[in-house]
């Protein structure tokens, strides 16, 4: 018999049943997993007083759409903070990752182990450590109370996506390259013409990562923001909490708005998100 | 390495040459540098030198306002001894860690194994199961403080209905970290999950055929086989996770503010407050370092303890 065949014949006997408990457990752990989000999307669309009610109903007995256009009107500014910081979390931190990756990776120059292991070595340092003076640097500056501490540090510090695309640059063959400089491009021509396309679909990984650690940065805003009209989406939903909505489904209805443009992303770049999350638990 | 390469024409070609090589190595500097430099200027300036410059504050009491006056050891003193938030803290830091590490550990491995069978519309169950991680953590913090509500939320609602009085969750010394912990492992096992999955897929599937032949069963086949090839995923895991849960801060800060009575207050909180909240810059730079030595001591130890149970193939 083949090891195929051996293999059928083992599982056979057991074949249905097992396929049933495993389905069992598969639909137990999707109901743990998107209960509360359920929870959270039938409480948006209910009437104010049915949120409330003892014993609570999933259904609502009507949807009651208009709480989306309440709470969204109140989110918008937000959004578009939102919205502003994460494009520019996300192409300067590709711009200066990819420099630098590719700096890394195929090109040679003085001190450049050095500062390798020195980029390396700051992934190691809790994030509160440098809060605390990073915030003390910033008001020198004039920086409190502006945009810039969201996304300046954080684009001249790309750590992971510099080791991310400095992996992927490397897989790249070297023809391309030496082809490209014997037409005479220069160096930058080269990374920015040829080598950039190739690596894509890591720059897809390391921008979509990207985003979300800007859309759900909780700290940055919270200690260096003080303006309201500043605010990004989650620092206002915990503002409107007190000010705005004393209405559990209006609050549940800017909480999925808020959830909305992440889950949507991962959902649409699930594969690079993966790949990405995977990257980062291979060592050097 | 491919500098000796580049330094090889000159012995050949003499003077002429060794000038050229010298003004290209020059320019390749350059270049190199002109690649790397914003980002090795970036780690220097916004995280190389706040590091040491907290290091200096936390010597004195600077509040932000005044002119510092330099107390010596006096901020480590007065934590240790005179502060009686911190040992609670810390310990609320450490049952949160201990639980929140083993746990999404534990069961990220057991989804990543579920994950990992071959059965129709797999692929859903995986993205339903990681989603949670990418939501953000005050809007999920806001709809579990509703399901938690001691009367009109979810859970006790429920239990109503067969006759069991809840607990208060949230509000209740003794229940409150459950809570919040329940909360973080709902958020937290889709990471481990994803790498546990890629450390599954990446195992040679013939060497599970072979013990299959020698006639081991799941059970074996899995703790003998699967398992030590996993160990590296799994290291690597408890180092990150450690990190990460170590410093908790959004879901305490959204859920319940340290509350109720402290119950949930945790080591970075504390540090919130000094800073933030009490705006003594030169005590919570203190409690940054004791946190930054404990996290380097302990993952010191998890890299000591590498080689009694971390298996490497080649």
């Amino acid at each position: 018999m083949t090891t195929e065949a051996i293999r059928v014949f083992n599982r056979a006997p057991r074949h249905i049943p097992r396929r049933v408990v495993l389905i069992v457990v598969l639909l137990f752990f999707a109901v743990v997993f998107a209960m509360p989000l359920l929870w959270m999307i039938s409480a948006s669309l209910k009437p104010e007083n049915e949120v409330l009610q003892s014993p609570p109903t999933f259904f609502p007995s009507e949807f009651q759409w208009g709480n989306y256009s309440q709470a969204g009107h109140g989110l918008l500014p937000f959004f578009l903070n939102s919205c502003k910081l994460a494009a520019l979390n996300v192409g300067f931190l590709l711009l200066f990752a990819s420099l630098a990756g590719y700096g890394f990776a195929r090109l040679n120059f003085a001190f450049k182990n050095l500062a390798f292991a020195l980029l390396l070595s700051t992934a190691m340092i809790p994030g509160i450590v440098y809060l605390v003076p990073q915030y003390m640097l910033f008001r020198q500056m004039g920086w409190i109370d502006t945009h810039y501490p969201l996304w300046v540090p954080n684009v001249l510090t790309p750590v992971f996506g510099t080791f991310l695309l400095r992996q992927a640059f490397r897989g790249v063959p070297m023809e391309l390259e030496e082809a490209a400089k014997l037409d005479g491009a220069s160096t930058f021509g080269t990374f920015w013409r040829i080598m950039l396309p190739q690596v894509k679909p890591a720059l897809a990984a390391v921008g979509a990562l990207t985003f979300m650690g800007s859309w759900n940065d909780l700290f940055g805003p919270l200690i260096f923001l003080n303006s309201t009209r500043l605010q990004t989406m989650p620092i206002a939903l915990a503002l409107f909490k007190g000010e705005y909505f004393t209405q559990t489904n209006l609050m549940m209805a800017a909480a999925t708005l808020t959830i909305l443009p992440p889950l949507l992303l991962f959902l649409l770049a699930q594969k690079y998100f993966v790949q990405g999350i995977t990257m980062s638990g291979l060592k050097g | 390495m491919a500098n000796a390469v580049l330094l090889k024409p000159p012995d050949v070609d003499g003077p002429p040459a060794r000038k050229r090589v010298k003004v290209k190595l020059k320019r390749q500097n350059l270049a190199g540098w002109l690649f790397v430099g914003p980002v090795i200027f970036g780690v220097l300036f916004f995280q190389l030198l706040p590091v040491a410059a907290s290091l200096v504050v936390s010597l004195t009491n600077w509040t932000g306002l005044n002119s510092p006056k330099f107390l010596g050891l006096g901020n480590y003193k007065e934590l240790f001894t005179a502060d009686d938030t911190f040992w609670p803290s810390l310990k609320n830091t450490a049952i949160f860690t201990v639980v929140v590490v083993v746990l999404t550990i534990f069961i990220g491995l057991g989804l990543a194994v579920l994950c990992n069978q071959k059965i129709k519309g797999i692929g859903f169950f995986r993205t339903l199961y990681y989603s949670p991680a990418v939501t953000n953590v005050v809007a999920i913090g806001f709809v579990w403080f509703w399901l938690y509500n001691p009367d009109s939320g979810l859970f006790n609602s429920t239990l109503k209905t067969i006759g069991i009085h809840g607990p208060a969750w949230l509000s209740d010394t003794k229940t409150a970290l459950i809570a919040v912990m329940i909360v973080a492992l709902w958020q937290g096992v889709g990471y481990p999950m994803v790498i546990l999955l890629a450390g599954l897929q990446s195992i040679d599937q013939s060497l599970i055929e072979a013990a299959t032949v020698d006639g081991a069963s799941a059970w074996r086949r899995f703790w003998a086989v699967v398992f030590p090839l996993l160990t590296p995923s799994l290291f690597f895991l408890t180092i990150t996770q450690f990190i990460t849960s170590f410093q908790v801060f959004g879901i305490i800060y959204v859920m319940t503010s340290g509350g109720p009575n402290n119950a949930t207050s945790v080591f970075i909180f504390q540090i919130y407050e000094a800073a933030f909240g009490h705006g003594r810059l030169g005590y919570a730079s203190a409690m940054g370092w004791v946190l930054f030595v404990i996290v380097g001591v302990v993952t010191a130890i998890q890299w000591k303890m590498e080689k009694r149970w971390v298996h490497y193939d080649n």
